[in-house]
């Protein structure tokens, strides 16, 4: 879009080329050649917009997604209460998105923009899915008084129990609240590590602070949304992932995927990350970047995990990072430790549309004894052709991946025990919680099982207090250190609960 | 090593001795999103262009393909097209490719298509002059270009805009086949530069060719203003 400046009490002041004053001015100019500009006091009398504040608040939105008209907005920045920002911006050579914070040169084009007839508008590659932000799309951002929720009623509606360790993670919590500071959960797969937050959610929001749940996933914001909404029934909470219709501007509580917490700037002072190994490293940069940015000075950052990375465990031991361990899980029985079974060169076995007989036994064992199963595979290509070999022994076992677009329904087809064995790719290695199930991996020696995605895999069994020893086999050709590893992580933690 | 321009991998090239001696264009696809582009070979209408592997055989007759087999029996639309030339089949992956241009705005996808596009001109077009299909002003300044004249300008040529939108109604992919025959007025009108058409060969370009309603209109005004033939050129068909 393009703007004009010009001067009031020698200011120098900016508006939209529709909204120009009709005297003398420099002609209009892309935002991004714009000169500096004086951002207009606070005018504590201008009566504003209170759903622009909740929309805007603890964000940074492009003009296109703001309901008031242009005019308004400009109202609100002639009085104050608007910022306007550069979308993109030039370091030293090296272009960058004030959005995401992608600064990788490939990631960054130009088009003859209609908008602002520049020849080269430059533009964010990285984080399009959200709109285009370019040199001549400012990024707008509340200035005016902060959102509050005290009104509100916070209490914790909730009469579950905590086990002694997840008692102990809770005290560790509510303590830190109001703290600047860190702190990493580190709790086995089905250690009930949501109950953990409840008090330490409840704290602050009791304090009027924002919060914030972040996880990679989407499937994650959507099984949590029912739950915090049942236990918060009083609190304003919205649930943001690609595609959620859910516009609860300036809810109090927020489950987000870390995504979309590009959308925010210094909001959160508490941010939960859900899945901390899952990111940042194994996933794009620019979605720390996200969480860092989302987070104000003084807030509170926690970490969840079962399978934390090194460097995380590393911090932990030198004391840079407080950390409390759930080693137990909240039923109180051990997880179950994985059994190595060889399984010969299953990939050759594969071409000639055989599986290897020991997997293809314990496949017909959990049929005869009824016992659902995921079956675990390196890649999407192997998940085809163990499907089409598997649906002639039974033609209800499917198959899915992370681009299955039939995949909400097949998951759901297996939690109602339709599907008795569900191969699949790591896709569903966190999160899907299936009771009375085993697990198996089939070439667990692939580069693609880590320690950590193995010991995930692994806590996908027994996670019923009715059902709590469930299998857990690795089909392999060669043992590797991540398998070994993965063992080890598992006996430990139960060593360490005293099991 | 390159980034697959769509999918953002990075990857290997497989090297070729046309591509050491300059011969062929850097890929911009990585091989999996290129594999999922369906080039159209073989039988092809002749019309439309659509291909005829995959197509059920009771939708054509000989040489054409019903619709437009229907279209030509039109009193309203009957002969305005020549023929219509298409590079990919309209998949879902390249509705999906097409998306991220035209709705969020990725300008940059357009050029994944600048090799084949500019063969396919050279192979069924060469001088013909070059139009590209217009937005209405309001789209125009919504979406900051037209994905149109990034194809077109593909191409290398010179660019004329005879064609002005008039009608910028609900969208076009949200109307029924029917209700896009049935428009009376004509969305398209001749701008100023429609003189420069008299007498000539035109080929409209498009993202994609759908019903062939928004091309056989752009026609109709073409035509009107004096053109001799319009034929067109899209990526998806």
């Amino acid at each position: 879009m393009r703007f004009v400046s010009f001067f009031v009490d020698g200011k120098t002041r900016i508006a939209p080329e529709p909204l120009a004053p009709l005297d003398h001015h420099p002609p209009p100019a892309s935002f991004y050649n714009l000169p500096d500009f004086d951002p207009p006091p606070l005018n504590e009398d201008f009566a504003f917009n209170p759903t622009l504040q909740a929309e805007l608040a603890g964000k940074l939105l492009l003009l296109d997604e703001l309901s008031p008209s242009l005019e308004e907005i400009q109202q609100h920045y002639n009085n104050g209460y608007i910022q306007y920002n550069k979308g993109i911006d030039d370091e030293q050579g090296n272009w960058k998105c004030n959005r995401c914070g992608n600064c990788e040169p490939h990631m960054f084009a130009s088009f003859s923009c209609y908008r602002c007839k520049e020849p080269q508008c430059v533009y964010c590659r990285n984080c399009i899915m959200m709109g285009r932000v370019s040199q001549c799309t400012p990024l707008v951002a509340w200035s005016g008084p902060d959102l509050n929720w005290e009104s509100r009623n916070s209490e914790l509606v909730w009469d579950g129990m905590l086990s002694p360790a997840q008692e102990r993670a809770t005290k560790k919590l509510v303590g830190k609240i109001g703290v600047r500071d860190e702190l990493l959960i580190w709790a086995v797969c089905g250690a009930g590590k949501t109950e953990v937050l409840f008090q330490g959610i409840e704290k602050a929001l009791k304090d009027g602070q924002r919060v914030c749940i972040a996880t990679p996933r989407t499937d994650v914001v959507l099984e949590l949304i029912p739950r915090l909404r049942k236990v918060f029934p009083g609190v304003t909470l919205s649930g943001l992932y690609g595609g959620s219709k859910d516009k609860m501007d300036g809810a109090q509580l927020i489950l987000s995927t870390t995504h979309q917490l590009f959308r925010f700037r210094k909001a959160f002072d508490l941010i939960i990350v859900d899945e901390v190994d899952a990111f940042p490293f194994s996933y794009d940069k620019t979605l720390a970047h996200a969480v860092q940015q989302a987070k104000r000075e003084e807030a509170l950052m926690v970490y969840l995990s079962a399978t934390p990375d090194r460097k995380m465990k590393k911090r932990g031991e030198h004391g840079e990072l407080s950390s409390v361990k759930i080693p137990k899980r909240y039923h109180g029985f051990p997880l179950p430790v994985p059994r190595f079974l060889w399984c010969g060169h299953w990939k050759k076995l594969l071409k000639k549309n055989k599986l290897p007989q020991n997997v293809m036994s314990w496949i017909s064992h959990q049929i005869e004894r009824n016992r659902q199963g995921f079956l675990f595979v390196p890649s999407v290509r192997t998940l085809e052709q163990m499907v089409a070999i598997l649906k002639k022994v039974n033609p209800l076992i499917e198959g899915v991946h992370a681009e299955d677009p039939d995949r909400k329904e097949k998951v759901m087809r297996f939690r109602n025990g339709e599907t008795p064995i569900l191969v699949t790719t790591t896709i569903l290695e966190r999160g899907v919680t299936v009771p009375f199930t085993d697990v198996a991996v089939l070439g667990a020696e692939e580069e693609i099982f880590s320690e950590s995605a193995l010991v995930q895999i692994a806590g996908r069994a027994g996670r019923s207090k009715d059902d709590p020893a469930g299998e857990v086999l690795f089909f392999h050709y060669g043992k590797t250190n991540a398998m070994v590893q993965a063992k080890r992580h598992i006996e430990q933690m139960n060593r360490e609960a005293g099991l | 090593m390159n980034f697959c321009l769509y999918c953002h991998k990075a990857f290997y090239e497989p090297v070729s001795w046309s591509f050491i001696a300059g011969l062929s264009e850097a890929m911009l696809f990585c091989e999996e999103c290129s594999s999922s582009l369906e080039r159209i070979n073989g039988e092809y209408c002749e019309i439309c262009g659509r291909s005829f592997i995959l197509f059920p055989e009771q939708y054509r007759q000989k040489h054409c393909c019903t619709d437009c087999i229907r279209w030509e029996e039109s009193k309203e639309w009957s002969g305005l097209l020549t023929k219509n030339r298409s590079l990919y089949v309209y998949n879902d992956f390249l509705k999906q490719i097409i998306s991220t241009l035209k709705y969020r705005g990725d300008a940059e996808l357009a050029q994944g298509f600048r090799a084949p596009f500019r063969k396919l001109y050279k192979k069924e077009f060469r001088g013909m002059l070059i139009v590209p299909i217009p937005l209405s002003e309001e789209r125009h300044y919504e979406r900051g270009f037209n994905q149109a004249m990034l194809l077109a300008e593909l191409l290398g040529g010179e660019l004329l805009f005879p064609l002005e939108r008039v009608i910028h109604e609900k969208k076009q992919s949200k109307k029924s086949r029917k209700e896009r025959m049935d428009i009376k007025e004509n969305i398209f009108q001749a701008s100023k530069e429609a003189e420069r058409i008299r007498g000539q060969s035109v080929l409209l370009i498009d993202d994609v060719y759908t019903t062939g309603a928004t091309i056989r209109q752009a026609a109709k005004v073409m035509l009107e203003s004096g053109a001799c033939e319009v034929s067109s050129m899209t990526v998806g068909r």
